[in-house]
C-alpha cells in the first residue's frame, strides 16, 4: 500500500509537471491575450520536430535552445501577419484562425518528415536511471523534465510579477489604450507574448519529443487536455495552472491505481436479459478506466461551481 | 444548388411591401431546386453527396442558432448529432419486422426528440455560463460523451457502431427506401421542413431576444429577460435540430459509429458555419454545401488537401470574417440600386491575378508534395495537365513568379476594387436618398 | 443569372468529370479505401505503396485477362461515414473491387454497405477485400458473401498466441492490458478464457483496460504491472498506446516479456529499440520478411529499392491481390458475381513462405501459416531491419495452418 501510494505520488507529480511544461505557453497566451490558441499543440509538435532535426546534426542541447527560438519566431510572424488582422473581429475569429493553422502545420510536418514516427532519442548525458524506488527505476531525463518545468514556472512568475515588462503585458490586456498612450507599443507586446508562448510550446516539444513519440499526429493526439489545465487553474493565473497541472496529474495517476467499480461496492449483477447487458457496462467500469475522462469531469464541475477557476482573479 | 444559396439569403427584413411575396417565392424556389436536383445530377456519388450536404445544412443551421443568433460558441454540438443518430438506429432495430408500426419517414423525429432531451439535460448545465466558460463546458461534455461511447459498448455498439437495414420497416405507398434516390427525397423533405422551422424561429420574438442576448446580454437582462433561460431555450432547440440531422445521417448511412459525435465532427460544423457566414441565415447553408463538397472531393484532387483546407479557412477568417454570405450580402445594396455593373469589372480585374497567385501557391505545394511524399514516382509530375520535372529550377522560378507577381497585382487591383465598391455604395445610398 | 449559369456549369463539370473518368479506358480498377491523411495515414500510405507495387508487377507481365490493373486511392480519413461516400464514389467510377482494411469500425460499415448495395443493385455487385480488420464479428455474426478477410481474425491470433505462451514453462503470471474499446475487450476476453482455463499453468494476474488514445503517461500502469508480480504482459494495444506503454516500461527498467498483436506497426519498432527491450517483444502475424524464403526476400529487396522507408508490412496484400487476380482469370471475368465463387475455398501458396493457405467458404476467412516473431539484433539470412533500428523481426515459433482453424458462427446468406 505504501509502495503504490509513494510511487503513484511520484508518478503523479512527474506527469503533472510534464502537463505544466506543455501548458505553460498556452497559459501565457490565454491569460495575457485572451486567445484560445488551438495551434498550441501544433507549435509543440513543431518544437519536437525542429529539436529532432537539430539533434541529428549538432546534438540535443543546441536544439533545446535553437528550436524554441525558431518556433517563437514563427509564432511572432503568425501574430504579426495573421492574428493581428483577425484580432478586430473578436475572440471567435482568433480562435478559428489558430484552428485553421493546425491543419497547415500538420500537413507541412508530414511533407517534410513523413507520416511515420521519427527516432528522436534522449541525450546520452541523461540516458541513465537516476534512482530506484521499490525496484522501479526513474530515468534522469524525467527529473530533467521536472527541473525545466519548475524553472519555467519560477521564471515566468518572476517576469510577470516583478518586472516592468510583466506589468506592461498585464496592463496591455485590461487597458490597451492607456498603455498605448503611455508610450508602449501594445502591438509589439502582444507579438512578443505570442512568440514567447509558441517558444514555450516548443521547449515542451523538444523535451517531450524523446520521452513520448515524435510523429506527425502528436499534436492531434495530445487533445484538449491542456485547455483543461488552463481553465481549471483559472484565467490569468500562472500559479493556478501550476496547481491544476499537479492536481490533474495526481488525480489521473491515483485513478489508474484503483480497480474499484460499482460491482465491488454493491456486488455482482445477477440475472440476464437485454437490459442487464447495458447496465453491466456501467456496473463493471473501474475507476482506472475512467482516469482519462476525469479531467473533463473536473473541468465541467469547476466551471459550474467556481467559474473563475481554482486561482483565477475573474470569471472566464 | 447555387440558386438555393444565393436566393435563399433573405437577410434582414427589407421593409418593402413586396417582402412577403419575395420570401414566399424564395421558399418555393428552394423547394423546386431540392426536388429537381437529383434529376440533374443523377450519378450515385452526386446523390450521396447531396444527401450529405442537406444533412449538414440542417446541422450547420442548428449550430448557427447558437453561434450566429445567440452568440454561444459550442465545441460539442456533434454530441446531439451523434446521440440522435444512435437512438434512431436503435429505434429502427426495435421496429424491425413485418408488423413494424411506423414508416421510415417519421424516424428522424426519434433523433430530434433525443437531441431535444439531451439538449435540455446538457443545456441546464452549460447555459448557466456564457462566453469562454460555456465553450469549455461544451468541450468537457463532448469529451465525456464520446469517451463513454467507447466504454458503454452495448449501448453504442462498440467500434462497429449500430447498423440496421432501413428497408425493414413499414412501407408507405410502396416506397422501400432501398434506392438512394428515395432516401434523397426523404432527406430533402426533412431538410426543407427544418430550414423552414429554423427560419421561422429567427422571425419570432424569441429569435429577436436571442439576438439581443448575443449583442448585449446586460441590457437584455435589464429589460426583464432572463438571459440564462434564453440561452437554455436556444441550446435545447439547437439540440433538437442537430438530432434530426443525426437521425437523417443514420438513415442515410444505415450505420452510426462513435465518430459521428467526435471532436472532428464538432469542429467541422464550426468551420461550415463560419466559412458560410454566421450573420446571415443563408450562411451556414452555403458553408455546409461548400465544406461537404471539399471534404468529399478535395482529397481526390490533391494529397495535400489539409493544407489547402487550412489556407482557405485562415484566408476566410482574415479577409472575409463575415463569411461567403457576408460577402454576397455586401453586394445586395449595389444590386438593388443598379450599381453592381460598376464594380463587377473591378472584381474580375482583382480575381484574375488572385487566381494566378493561387496557381503559384498550389504549384509550389504540389511540387513539394510530389518530391517528399511521392518520392518513389520520380521527379516527373504534371500540374494542370502540364508535365514537367519537379526538380528543375525553371519550374520553381515559374511558380515563384506566378505567386509574387499575382500577389502584387492582386493587392493593387484589390485596393482599386475596394475603392470602386466604396464609391458605388456611396452612389447607391445617395440615389436611394434622392428618390 | 449569369452567376447562376457559371456556377451550375462548374458544378456540372465536376460531377461530370467522374462519369468521364469511368469511361476512360478498360482497366481492372481496384479502389483502395483507407486513411491517407490524419492519424491513420502512416499505415494507409504503406498499404497504398504495396498495392502500387503489386499492380506494376502484374501489369509488366501483361495484366489480368489482358487488362491493366489500376489502383485508385480514396482517402477515408479513418471515418466510417466518409468511407461510405468514398465507396460510392469508387462504384461510380467503375470500381468493383474495394480494398479496405484499417479500422474495424470502417470495415464493418463497408461490409454492411456493400452487402446492402449488392442486394439493391443487381448487376452492379462489388466485392470487399478486407486486408487488415480483424474484429471477429466481421466473419462471424455479421459475415457477408461479398466480404473476404485476409488477415487472421482475433480468435485465431489469440488462440495461436496463448498456445505459444502455454508451451513456455517460464511463463507463470500474465498481465493483460488492452485498449478500452471493443477490439481490446474481445482480445482480453478470449485471452483470459484461454489462459485461465483448467489445466493451464498460467495465472492471469491482471486484466487492465486503458482509455483509447487518451493516455500520455503510462508509468502508473507500469507500477500496477510491477505490483502484480507478472513475468509476461499480453497487450492488444496498437499505435501510440503501445509505443508509450513500451517506452514507459523501458524507463522504469521493467523486465518482462511482451506478447503483442501490433508491435510491427509503423513507429513501434523504433519505440522498442529506444526502450532497449532486446528480444523481449513478440508479435503474431502471417509472417515477417526475415523468414528464410528466397522468392519472397527477392521481392522485398525489389520493393525496397522503390520504397526504401520500410520492408513489406502487409504480406497479406500480396495474397489478397494474387488470389483475386487468380479468381478473375479462372472465371474469365472481372464481374464479382462470376469470380467470387472461384475465390471461395481457393487454395493459395502464400507470398511470405510459399506454404499453402485457403479461403474458407463458410465465412470467407483466410487461413494461413501464422508466425510468432520477436524483435532484436539480426543474424545470418536475416537481412531486413525495421525503421533503421538495426533490429528486425525473427521467427520464434511457427503455427501451421491446421492449428489456426477456429469455428465460426457465420450463417452465410448467398445470393
Amino acid at each position: 500500500m505504501l509502495e503504490i501510494g509513494l510511487i503513484s505520488t511520484l508518478n503523479g507529480v512527474l506527469f503533472g509537471m510534464l502537463l505544466f511544461l506543455m501548458a505553460s505557453g498556452l497559459t501565457v497566451i490565454f491569460s495575457m491575450m485572451g486567445v484560445l490558441n488551438f495551434a498550441h499543440a501544433s507549435f509543440y509538435m513543431l518544437g519536437a520536430f525542429f529539436g529532432f532535426e537539430i539533434s541529428r546534426h549538432v546534438g540535443f542541447w543546441p536544439g533545446l535552445v535553437i528550436a524554441p527560438v525558431l518556433v517563437g519566431g514563427i509564432g511572432m510572424l503568425v501574430e504579426r501577419y495573421g492574428l493581428r488582422t483577425v484580432h478586430k473581429h473578436g475572440h471567435v475569429a482568433e480562435l478559428l484562425f489558430t484552428f485553421g493553422l493546425t491543419f497547415i502545420i500538420e500537413e507541412l510536418v508530414q511533407m517534410v518528415w513523413g507520416k511515420l514516427a521519427v527516432d528522436y532519442r534522449v541525450p546520452q548525458l541523461l540516458d541513465f536511471p537516476a534512482f530506484t524506488i521499490f525496484s522501479t527505476e526513474y530515468p534522469a531525463f524525467k527529473l530533467f523534465e521536472l527541473f525545466i518545468s519548475i524553472a519555467i514556472f519560477l521564471a515566468l512568475l518572476l517576469v510577470i510579477k516583478r518586472t516592468r515588462v510583466g506589468l506592461v503585458v498585464q496592463a496591455s490586456l485590461s487597458h490597451p489604450e492607456m498603455v498605448g498612450m503611455l508610450g508602449h507599443n501594445v502591438d509589439r507586446v502582444f507579438m512578443l507574448v505570442f512568440g514567447v508562448g509558441a517558444g514555450l510550446a516548443a521547449v515542451a516539444g523538444v523535451i517531450a519529443g524523446p520521452a513520448l513519440v515524435t510523429q506527425s499526429n502528436m499534436a492531434q493526439s495530445l487533445g484538449p487536455i491542456l485547455f483543461v489545465v488552463v481553465v481549471v487553474g483559472g484565467l490569468g493565473s500562472l500559479s493556478g495552472a501550476f496547481v491544476a497541472s499537479l492536481l490533474i496529474g495526481l488525480l489521473q495517476t491515483f485513478a489508474v491505481a484503483s480497480d474499484a467499480s460499482l460491482a465491488d461496492v454493491f456486488g455482482e449483477l445477477t440475472g440476464n436479459g437485454p437490459l442487464i447487458a447495458y447496465v453491466s457496462d456501467i456496473w463493471n467500469v473501474t475507476v482506472a478506466q475512467l482516469s482519462a475522462v476525469m479531467p473533463y469531469l473536473l473541468l465541467v464541475l469547476i466551471l459550474i461551481f467556481r467559474p473563475r477557476g481554482l486561482m483565477g482573479t475573474r470569471e472566464t | 444548388m447555387s440558386k438555393t444559396t444565393q436566393n435563399g439569403a433573405p437577410g434582414r427584413p427589407s421593409g418593402q411591401g413586396s417582402g412577403l411575396v419575395a420570401t414566399a417565392a424564395i421558399w418555393i424556389a428552394v423547394a423546386v431546386v431540392l426536388a429537381v436536383l437529383p434529376q440533374v445530377f443523377s450519378s450515385g456519388l452526386a446523390i450521396s453527396t447531396m444527401c450529405l450536404m442537406e444533412i449538414m445544412i440542417i446541422f450547420a443551421l442548428s449550430y448557427n442558432m447558437l453561434l450566429g443568433q445567440t452568440g454561444l460558441l459550442s465545441f460539442g454540438h456533434a454530441v446531439f448529432f451523434g446521440l440522435g443518430g444512435y437512438l434512431t438506429a436503435h429505434a429502427m432495430n426495435a421496429a424491425r419486422g413485418e408488423h413494424a408500426p411506423l414508416p421510415l419517414e417519421v424516424f428522424p423525429l426519434v433523433g430530434g426528440a433525443t437531441g431535444l432531451v439531451f439538449g435540455i439535460l446538457f443545456g441546464a448545465v452549460a447555459t448557466r455560463r456564457s462566453g469562454t466558460a460555456f465553450a469549455m463546458i461544451t468541450l468537457g461534455i463532448a469529451e465525456l460523451v464520446s469517451s463513454s461511447a467507447l466504454i458503454l459498448r452495448h449501448a453504442f455498439g462498440g467500434e462497429e457502431g449500430v447498423a440496421f437495414d432501413r428497408t425493414r420497416v413499414l412501407h408507405l405507398f410502396g416506397i422501400s427506401f432501398g434506392p438512394q434516390e428515395q432516401v434523397y427525397y426523404l432527406i430533402a423533405g426533412w431538410c426543407f421542413l427544418s430550414m423552414g422551422g429554423m427560419y421561422a424561429i429567427t422571425r419570432t420574438p424569441f429569435g429577436r431576444i436571442c439576438n439581443a442576448v448575443r449583442d448585449n446580454p446586460d441590457r437584455t437582462g435589464f429589460i426583464g429577460y432572463n438571459t440564462t433561460t434564453v440561452r437554455f431555450l436556444a441550446f435545447s432547440m439547437a439540440g433538437l435540430f442537430a438530432g434530426i440531422a443525426g437521425g437523417l445521417a443514420a438513415l442515410n448511412f444505415e450505420i452510426v459509429t462513435s465518430s459521428a459525435m467526435g471532436a472532428a465532427q464538432s469542429g467541422t460544423v464550426v468551420l461550415m458555419t463560419f466559412i458560410g457566414g454566421v450573420g446571415n441565415f443563408a450562411g451556414p447553408i452555403i458553408g455546409a454545401i461548400l465544406v461537404t463538397y471539399l471534404q468529399v472531393m478535395l482529397s481526390d484532387i490533391t494529397g495535400a488537401w489539409q493544407l489547402y483546407f487550412g489556407l482557405l479557412f485562415m484566408g476566410m477568417v482574415m479577409f472575409a470574417p463575415t463569411g461567403i454570405a457576408g460577402l454576397l450580402a455586401m453586394q445586395m445594396p449595389l444590386v438593388r440600386a443598379g450599381q453592381f455593373h460598376r464594380v463587377l469589372p473591378w472584381y474580375v480585374l482583382a480575381l484574375v491575378p488572385g487566381l494566378i497567385a493561387i496557381t503559384g501557391v498550389s504549384m509550389m505545394v504540389e511540387m513539394c508534395f510530389h518530391l517528399t511524399v511521392n518520392t518513389a514516382d520520380g521527379p516527373q509530375m504534371s500540374f494542370a495537365h502540364v508535365a514537367f520535372d519537379a526538380n528543375s529550377p525553371l519550374a520553381w522560378a515559374v511558380a515563384a513568379v506566378l505567386l509574387a507577381g499575382g500577389f502584387w497585382l492582386f493587392r493593387r487591383a484589390g485596393r482599386k476594387a475596394l475603392d470602386a465598391y466604396g464609391s458605388a455604395l456611396e452612389k447607391a445610398r445617395s440615389g436611394r436618398a434622392g428618390r | 443569372m449569369r452567376k447562376l449559369f457559371v456556377s451550375t456549369a462548374i458544378a456540372l463539370s465536376v460531377f461530370g468529370a467522374t462519369a468521364f473518368h469511368a469511361a476512360a479506358e478498360d482497366t481492372l480498377k481496384i479502389g483502395y479505401v483507407d486513411p491517407l491523411s490524419g492519424g491513420g495515414a502512416a499505415a494507409g500510405q504503406i498499404g497504398l505503396n504495396q498495392l502500387k507495387y503489386i499492380a506494376e508487377e502484374v501489369n509488366a507481365n501483361g495484366g489480368v485477362l489482358g487488362k491493366q490493373v489500376e489502383i485508385i486511392p480514396y482517402d477515408n480519413k479513418l471515418d466510417p461515414q466518409v468511407s461510405l461516400v468514398q465507396v460510392q464514389k469508387a462504384i461510380d467510377q467503375g470500381v468493383r473491387i474495394i480494398v479496405q482494411g484499417n479500422g474495424s469500425s470502417v470495415a464493418s460499415a463497408v461490409e454492411s454497405f456493400v452487402t446492402k448495395f449488392n442486394s439493391r443493385n443487381p448487376g452492379k455487385e462489388v466485392v470487399h477485400i478486407n486486408h487488415a480488420a480483424i474484429d471477429p464479428s466481421l466473419t462471424n455474426d455479421n459475415c457477408s458473401y461479398w466480404h473476404f478477410a485476409f488477415d487472421a481474425n482475433v480468435n485465431i491470433k489469440v488462440e495461436a498466441m496463448t498456445n505459444f505462451m502455454k508451451a513456455n514453462d517460464a511463463i507463470k503470471k500474465v498481465y493483460l492490458i488492452s485498449q478500452d474499446y471493443s477490439f481490446g475487450h474481445s482480445v482480453a476476453d478470449a485471452a483470459a478464457k484461454k489462459l485461465g482455463a483448467e489445466g493451464s499453468s498460467i495465472e492471469v494476474v491482471g486484466n487492465e483496460f486503458v482509455p483509447l488514445q487518451k493516455v500520455t503517461d503510462f508509468s502508473p500502469y507500469i507500477a500496477k504491472i510491477k505490483a502484480s508480480g507478472a513475468d509476461s504482459v499480453m497487450t492488444a494495444n496498437w499505435g501510440n498506446d503501445l509505443q508509450l506503454l513500451i517506452k514507459a516500461a523501458g524507463d522504469a527498467g521493467m523486465d518482462v516479456n511482451w506478447y503483442t498483436f501490433y508491435a510491427g506497426l509503423a513507429g513501434t519498432p523504433t519505440a522498442i529499440k529506444q526502450a532497449s527491450l532486446e528480444d523481449k517483444v513478440f508479435q503474431i502475424t502471417e509472417g515477417v520478411n526475415n523468414i528464410d524464403y528466397k522468392p519472397m526476400q527477392d521481392k522485398v529487396k525489389e520493393y525496397m529499392a522503390k520504397y526504401p522507408d520500410a520492408p513489406i508490412y502487409y504480406p497479406r496484400l500480396f495474397n489478397a491481390m494474387g488470389m483475386v487476380f487468380k479468381a478473375v482469370e479462372e472465371a474469365g471475368s472481372d464481374d464479382p458475381v462470376k469470380f467470387v465463387p472461384k475465390l471461395e475455398g481457393m487454395h493459395y501458396a502464400d507470398f511470405i513462405d510459399g506454404k499453402e493457405g485457403f479461403m474458407r467458404a463458410d465465412d470467407h476467412q483466410y487461413f494461413q501459416t501464422m508466425y510468432i516473431s520477436g524483435l532484436g539484433p539480426l543474424g545470418a539470412n536475416q537481412p531486413f531491419d525495421e525503421e533503421g533500428t538495426g533490429w528486425g523481426w525473427k521467427v520464434a515459433a511457427t503455427v501451421p495452418v491446421d492449428d489456426t482453424i477456429v469455428s465460426t458462427t457465420c450463417q452465410m446468406e448467398r445470393p
